[in-house]
């Protein structure tokens, strides 16, 4: 029993990280239709960027977060600006292979500037609580109940503020968006500062308790892939479930079935849901 | 030759297609007319497969081929053109002919490799029907020309050409003249009585020109909401009061 | 109805002449070793530009299946079966898989076809990775053996054991690669492809079983991926999972859109160009993947058609120049 809970929560925090990762790449690819294969490097980046203004400028754990969330944020605006908006009327195969470019390009950049050997920032909540003879970390906690807050923050902001309905409308209906005098190249930038601010918050929570590598983002950037295809692109609370389905998928198959082929799980779902309803569980029919 | 019996179709709640039963001779033309949204070329798509009915029968000399999918309907002899005109746009015009042709042979991948005789014999074939039809068609100049060098007319008579060339014993055209002028609209219109005539092709045509449709057709079917309304000879539809009055107020322009 | 023009032919005859030759007065073995390798990568990357860029389905899948050739070939030759019986059993069995991943993913369409055949690509690479009595898991296997001597009557017996020989084999299976897409691109099978690609709806309506014109496209152009894996591992005497991985998959993807797609010789260029350019880059040591990163978005962005394709507009502009003038 003690083991079923324990893969829970850490399923549950696993889950937390896909949660907030695929929310922020659902929105991009419901906005702008692009898939954003460069989503899980941004996400690398930000980890990195958090460990810079640590261990090189010195400052503290939120502080770095902060600034790292400000820096990804411009970082994710610029790649749109140069990256994605030029190739909008383009074949879909044209920004892929586009991203590809992008995600070589912000791997090797770690490579260069941080080196290949795991880095680690340190932990500012290293204690470890026992409850229920469940093993909980702090940070772990951290990494679960700093994601929810997160995500309701977002939820409101795109409920409450004009902004954010502003994202929703060029979601649905980008023409009619722009019909109605909405600026929707701003819209694209903006919602590209979310994206890649919200994955940096989730590579802060999560490096201080698994290494920092250049080659971190590639896997979880194609997991949040499947979870938005599955969940729909541009559907949040489809991002969202999808992110903790996942999460508690691999983590108790991973303690139960195998975990070397932990990540399989992922990729075999999506196949076998695929198969049955071609169009993802909440997606739209295409044409 | 063509039996639709009770041909019905929902869409989650709005029926499109109503109880639509008429029956079409070989060598007829006949009209399928009524104001927009009056389910004519839903029908069109639940003769052809490409949507399966709700209810209802498509019978071909007497063979049942509802709901049949698109690609083996064409081996049955039914052909069909689409509203918005439809070509492979990325290819030559005789490309385009060539695979509408395709499917009298089932050549395929050792064929083609090998070059075996019975390949060489298809090509020929082939090819032979392909620049027949684009005679018959009046294009024959322009076999070689990708397809956004030719003119909107000759775009449709294209697409009325793909839709001809593997020989159909039945034509379905939806509105083959949609955005043409008057001389154009002729010019169709005369292709399409060759096609009944020289190539003894059955034609069943959704069009919305009053004057086309009454020089044109030998029996009329009349749509409404889904519904037939009327069916007769041009001379009757004319006089019926059911159509007079489903187009007040709809299009009754030429 | 196909025809080239004529200075394109006689350009052909002269690259295939100096290609023939190149082994007499090639520098050195290092870019001898990469000239084979492209000559393997150009037999994977046109197979891929019969599902990508004919069919214009986007499989990313392909990299796994070069691995499954890649992996049958050296299970099997280790196992002490003749390459040269090792190799069609292989691309058999990669063809296979190709029938079976084809059959499910084509289910889909656009981009979830994408995402499907990238997630069988990465499940395959996991596969191989740490399926360790049969792979080798992360080690992968080594020690593989050339391909077999083969004697021919008259000239005696062939050996596989110098860049030479390697050479001409490599050469030998990049040509009877075009020959056969080739034939079959320009056809009415291809056309049938290139129909799909354009107009699926219009396809299906005059005939055309685009499921299963699409599954025959797949399955051709995994078994030559798989035939190039297994020539590729014989070669080069190891395997791993990398060569199974989705960056296989994503490099023969950049060869086909920067060489030019849906044009058979795109796909030649890209496989050579793009090695020989990240050999250049070479001294740039780490910033290499840097700077080519940072040119493939400038390159996509601003030459999409690729090589190929930026020649044929460049041909087209000539001729409408030339028009013009009349």
């Amino acid at each position: 029993m003690e083991l079923f809970l324990q893969q829970v929560f850490n399923g549950i925090m696993f889950g937390s990280t896909y949660a907030i990762v695929a929310l922020g790449l659902t929105l991009v690819m419901g906005i702008l239709n692009i898939p954003n294969f460069a989503h899980g490097h941004l996400y690398m980046l930000g980890g990195y960027v958090t460990f810079f203004f640590i261990n090189n400028i010195g400052l503290g754990y939120w502080p770095a977060l902060l600034l790292s969330v400000i820096v990804l944020g411009l970082v994710g605006m610029a790649m749109e600006r140069i990256v994605y908006r030029p190739l909008k009327d383009a074949p879909h195969i044209n920004a892929f292979i586009a991203a590809i470019g992008a995600l070589l390009f912000l791997e090797s950049l770690a490579l260069v500037v941080w080196g290949p050997q795991g880095l680690r920032i340190n932990n500012p909540y290293p204690q470890i609580y026992n409850v229920m003879g469940i093993t909980i970390g702090l940070q772990r906690l951290l990494v679960i109940i700093g994601t929810a807050i997160l995500i309701l923050m977002l939820h409101l902001f795109l409920k409450k503020t004009l902004m954010g309905t502003t994202i929703e409308a060029v979601a649905q209906n980008r023409e009619g968006a722009m019909l109605n005098g909405i600026n929707v190249n701003r819209v694209s930038g903006i919602t590209f500062f979310i994206s890649s601010a919200t994955a940096a918050v989730a590579a802060s929570f999560l490096s201080p308790i698994f290494m920092l590598s250049p080659a971190m983002g590639a896997i979880l950037g194609m997991k949040a892939f499947i979870i938005v295809i599955l969940g729909g692109m541009g559907s949040i609370p489809g991002a969202i479930l999808g992110g903790y389905i996942l999460g508690l998928i691999e983590a108790l198959g991973g303690g139960y079935i195998s975990a070397e082929y932990k990540d399989v799980f992922a990729f075999g779902a999506l196949i076998i849901i695929l198969s049955i309803k071609p169009t993802g569980i909440f997606g739209k029919k295409e044409g | 030759m063509l039996s639709i019996q009770n041909l019905t179709k929902h869409f989650s709640g709005l029926v499109a297609v109503q109880d639509l039963s008429f029956d079409v001779t070989q060598g007829q033309i006949l009209a399928i007319i009524g104001p927009n949204g009056a389910g004519k070329s839903t029908a069109f798509n639940l003769i052809t497969g490409t949507l399966p009915p709700s209810a209802g029968k498509v019978l071909i000399d007497n063979q049942d081929i509802t709901g049949m999918k698109p690609y083996r309907i064409v081996t049955k002899g039914v052909s069909r053109t689409f509203q918005t005109t439809s070509l492979f746009d990325q290819l030559r015009v005789i490309d385009n002919l060539m695979i509408g042709y395709k499917w009298r042979t089932r050549l395929g991948f050792w064929n083609t490799l090998l070059h075996t005789p019975k390949w060489k014999a298809y090509n020929t074939e082939a090819l032979t029907r392909a620049m027949e039809t684009l005679k018959f068609l009046g294009l024959a100049e322009k076999a070689e020309q990708f397809i956004p060098t030719l003119s909107q007319e000759e775009q449709k008579r294209l697409a009325i050409g793909i839709g001809i060339v593997s020989k159909p014993r039945l034509l379905l055209l939806d509105e083959p003249t949609s955005g043409l002028i008057q001389e154009e609209t002729d010019r169709i219109t005369q292709l399409i009585h060759r096609i009944r005539d020289e190539q003894g092709i059955t034609v069943i045509i959704i069009e919305h020109k009053m004057q086309m449709i009454m020089g044109l057709a030998d029996r009329i079917v009349v749509l409404n909401y889904g519904s037939k309304i009327a069916e007769g000879t041009p001379d009757e539809i004319k006089t019926n009061q059911a159509v007079i009055e489903a187009y007040l107020g709809g299009e009754t322009n030429a | 109805m196909f025809t080239k023009p004529i200075h394109t032919k006689i350009l052909y005859l002269v690259i295939l002449i100096a290609a023939v030759l190149l082994p007499f007065y090639i520098p050195d073995r290092y870019m001898f070793q990469i000239v084979i390798m492209s000559f393997l990568l150009a037999i994977a990357t046109v197979s891929m530009n019969l599902i990508i860029g004919y069919t214009g389905q986007a499989s990313l899948a392909h990299g796994a299946f070069f691995g499954i050739g890649a992996y049958g070939v050296a299970i099997m030759t280790k196992a002490g079966i003749s390459f040269w019986l090792a190799l069609p059993l292989s691309a058999v069995i990669t063809a296979f898989a190709g029938l079976l991943i084809g059959a499910l993913s084509l289910r889909t369409r656009g981009h979830y076809f994408a995402i499907v055949t990238l997630c069988f690509g990465v499940i395959l690479w996991i596969v191989a990775g740490n399926w360790i009595e049969l792979t080798g898991g992360h080690n992968g296997i080594y020690g593989i053996p050339r391909p077999s001597p083969i004697t021919i009557p008259l000239l005696g017996e062939i050996t596989f054991n110098t860049q030479t020989a390697q050479f001409y084999l490599a050469l030998a299976f990049l040509l009877l690669t075009l020959f056969v897409l080739h034939r079959v691109v320009y056809s009415v099978l291809g056309l049938t492809f290139m129909a799909v690609r354009n107009n699926e709806a219009l396809a299906d309506a005059v005939g055309v079983n685009t499921f299963a014109t699409k599954l025959l496209s797949f399955v051709v152009s995994t078994f030559i991926a798989g035939m190039a894996g297994g020539i590729y591992v014989s070669i080069i005497g190891v395997v791993g999972p990398s060569d199974a991985s989705y960056m296989v998959t994503f490099n023969l993807l950049i060869f086909l859109i920067l060489g030019g797609i849906a044009t058979l010789a795109g796909a030649v260029i890209g496989a050579f160009a793009i090695p020989f350019l990240m050999e250049i880059m070479q001294f740039l040591g780490d910033f290499r993947m840097l700077i080519f990163g940072l040119l493939l978005v400038v390159v996509i962005i601003y030459f999409p058609q690729g090589f190929v394709g930026g020649l044929r507009l460049l041909n087209q502009k000539i001729a409408a120049r030339r028009q013009s003038k009349l």
